[in-house]
């Protein structure tokens, strides 16, 4: 089961890993099993420009993360993938972390006009198609420490069967295990005044993290339409948060996890440059703000209108507006309560395939602005590059990201892909 | 994170220039034929020569030279199934450069509606569906924009018969052909073709103020089947910005039993 090891004991399982699959792919190679390995690794380092406004945060971070990905397939198409992750980080312990993100078996097959499809073990599943938030996506937990914007994922254990035809696509999951949500630590930016207790997660129901959490989804495209319903029964993935105290008796914030019950929907309409996008979730079992049971609706929706070949050159412009709402309103664990976001995208389609992603979150209850920036580029066919900003120019007394406030930060990072 | 420009991977396109020809003879127009009609007759007699051939699979090689003479590959796998009385359904999963290897590129194109498209981003696991209005794009940073890679469909063109010409060892019809579709990048364009077989040697691109843009040559052509003839390599070269991409192709086998379950966004994740 992967979990969060410390330094020595990651570089420890990272070397035995890479010793068994050497082995591995001796043997497959001499069964006939093809074998691909591949992945990247990454050097990065994180600025911010302010100091922070607990004691013991650095304003410097650097690090290093790889996701090397071995991949063997047999004669009949079935396959084994394992992708193991790894980050060391400079400043803060709980970030330097080992996750293994896939290790799945895969087999499929026909049945009927249709196909099903099997995959067994620790994989990733993305529901959704909305830029500023993932709202509907929720099989798998955030790895939050990774980056603030709850893209990066930890591996979770399931079985997940698909069975599709020309009607749609048909998903269960079964997930017998609970993965809690990585947070920085002491050290660590982005934070609240309490420390995180990550050693003592708490749980609604008493099979703890080994409730057996199901969901289903359905999917389909029609015309200018993908659409998906889908489903969830099982432990949160979003910890409530409460004060309490760490095994040595401080103070910290405790992970409580609920048993909640979600129904999701999450549509695009695509037609010519305009992309029409929804997210909206039913969710029942959580706590809100004030740690009362209710149960609540969310929404992200919005647009993105896209100028091919702007001014006679070969870039494309893309503009992009979404509203967030959380019907909890000031109760909302979450800081999308009532929110537009607004972006632009640029991409000059040049040869080292460069793009730029900036946007700005506009709270429309309270003073709050959150600006992000993304931009990635190719140097060589191996080498590659992104700038990352988040930017926080004024952020509400009353709001959830206010301990924050002081957190923009810019990030540099090199990429090696192999 | 990795992102895939993911806007510029849309296009109409289904197969990359799948100049498919016949051994058939074909008969040579009448003399005083109009020009119009000539031009349309060789293009419909073209498609029908590429019919029939249920699927393919493919490896192809790019190579960007800039004017310069800097060089820059691109690798990618493609698959594409014929679809009787549309347009084929197609997948793309691209090796090189390593950064983008595993996004793959689903397209079903159709004669009369918009083609749709899906794009797998490994990096966030993410099927996202994408646009298909964007024609005059360039495809991975080439020389090829989306609607130069597509087989150019009958209904959307007007044609106009101009001369015949010597091109290497043949002569060759020219024929005019101007896209309908208003978000084409071309005004009109040159096309070269065999008497015998109809195979493409040489197309010549006027972008919209009609000045001559770019220039498509095709060379080593083998044929399938003992039926399907296509290109080994083809070169474009943009005598605006000196650049040039020339497209290899690699491991062309056909009819491999593919069927509609092996183009569907579920197999998508799978294409690796």
């Amino acid at each position: 089961m992967p979990r969060r090891a410390g330094l020595g004991g990651a570089a420890l399982a990272l070397a035995w890993t890479a010793a068994v699959l050497t082995a591995a792919v001796q043997d497959a190679a001499a069964q006939g099993i093809d074998y691909d390995f591949s992945g990247r690794v990454r050097l990065e380092t994180r600025w911010y420009p302010q100091a922070g406004t607990f004691p013991g945060q650095r304003r410097q971070a650097s690090g290093v993360a790889a996701e090397p990905e071995f991949y063997f397939e047999n004669a009949r198409g079935s396959s084994f993938t394992l992708t193991p992750f790894f980050r060391y980080d400079s400043a803060d312990t709980s970030r330097t972390h080992f996750d293994l993100r896939e290790a799945y078996l895969l087999m499929f097959g026909q049945i009927g006009d249709g196909e099903w499809e099997l995959r067994l073990g620790i994989d990733r599943v993305f529901w959704g198609t909305a830029e500023s938030r993932h709202l509907v996506d929720i099989v798998n937990q955030t790895d939050l420490i990774e980056h603030p914007d709850e893209e990066d994922k930890l591996g979770q254990p399931m079985a997940h069967l698909t069975w599709s035809g020309d009607w749609g696509v048909a998903e269960v999951f079964g997930l017998p295990y609970h993965r809690a949500r990585s947070l920085p630590g002491p050290r660590g930016r982005l934070r609240y005044p309490l420390a995180y207790d990550t050693e003592d997660v708490l749980y609604e129901s008493p099979a703890k993290q080994w409730h057996f959490d199901v969901a289903g989804r359905y999917s389909h495209s029609l015309g200018p339409l993908d659409f998906g319903v889908s489903v969830f029964n099982g432990t949160s993935r979003e910890p409530f948060l409460l004060p309490g105290a760490d095994s040595t008796g401080d103070p910290a914030l405790l992970s409580y996890y609920e048993q909640i019950h979600q129904w999701g929907v999450d549509a695009q309409v695509t037609l010519d440059a305009w992309a029409l996008k929804l997210e909206a979730i039913h969710r029942s079992g959580a706590r809100n703000l004030r740690g009362v049971d209710q149960d609540y609706a969310a929404l992200v929706g919005g647009f993105e209108y896209t100028f091919f070949s702007v001014w006679g050159t070969a870039a494309d412009v893309s503009l992009l507006g979404e509203w967030n709402y959380d019907g909890r309103g000031r109760d909302a664990t979450t800081a999308f309560d009532n929110d537009v976001f607004v972006a632009t995208r640029w991409a000059p389609n040049d040869i080292q395939g460069t793009e730029l992603l900036a946007g700005i979150m506009f709270d429309a209850r309270r003073a709050s602005r959150v600006m992000t920036l993304e931009f990635n580029r190719r140097i060589t066919d191996r080498w590659s590059m992104s700038v990352e900003s988040v930017a926080l120019p004024g952020v509400d007394a009353s709001d959830i990201l206010y301990p924050t406030r002081r957190d923009s930060f810019f990030e540099f990072s090199l990429f090696y892909n192999f | 994170m990795i992102h895939v420009r993911s806007q510029r991977l849309s296009s109409s396109f289904w197969a990359l220039s799948l100049v498919l020809g016949a051994s058939l003879a074909f008969s040579p127009p009448a003399p005083g034929q109009d020009a119009e009609a000539r031009g349309l007759e060789i293009a419909q007699e073209a498609r029908a020569r590429g019919e029939g051939f249920g699927d393919f699979m493919a490896r192809q090689t790019m190579v960007l030279r800039n004017r310069e003479g800097q060089e820059s590959r691109r690798e990618l796998r493609l698959q594409v199934l014929e679809v009787p009385g549309d347009g084929n359904k197609s997948l793309f999963v691209f090796d090189e450069p390593r950064d983008v290897a595993g996004t793959a590129l689903l397209i079903f194109s159709h004669r009369e509606d918009d083609d749709e498209q899906w794009l797998y981003l490994p990096a966030l696991e993410r099927v996202r569906r994408i646009s298909s209005s964007n024609q005059s794009g360039s495809f991975l940073g080439s020389e090829f924009a989306y609607e130069d890679m597509g087989t150019p469909e009958v209904e959307k063109f007007t044609y106009r018969y101009l001369r015949d010409d010597a091109c290497g060892e043949f002569t060759c019809t020219v024929t005019e052909r101007v896209p309908t579709n208003t978000r084409s990048g071309y005004s009109r364009q040159e096309v070269w073709q065999d008497a015998d077989e109809l195979r493409v040697w040489r197309v010549d691109y006027y972008d919209r103020k009609g000045d001559h843009l770019k220039t498509l040559t095709m060379s080593d052509y083998q044929q399938y089947l003992d039926r399907y003839w296509q290109a080994g390599e083809m070169t474009m070269v943009n005598h605006v910005t000196g650049k040039s991409t020339v497209l290899t192709w690699m491991d062309l086998q056909f009819r491999n039993d593919l069927d509609e379950n092996d183009f569907t966004r579920t197999g998508l994740r799978r294409a690796r």
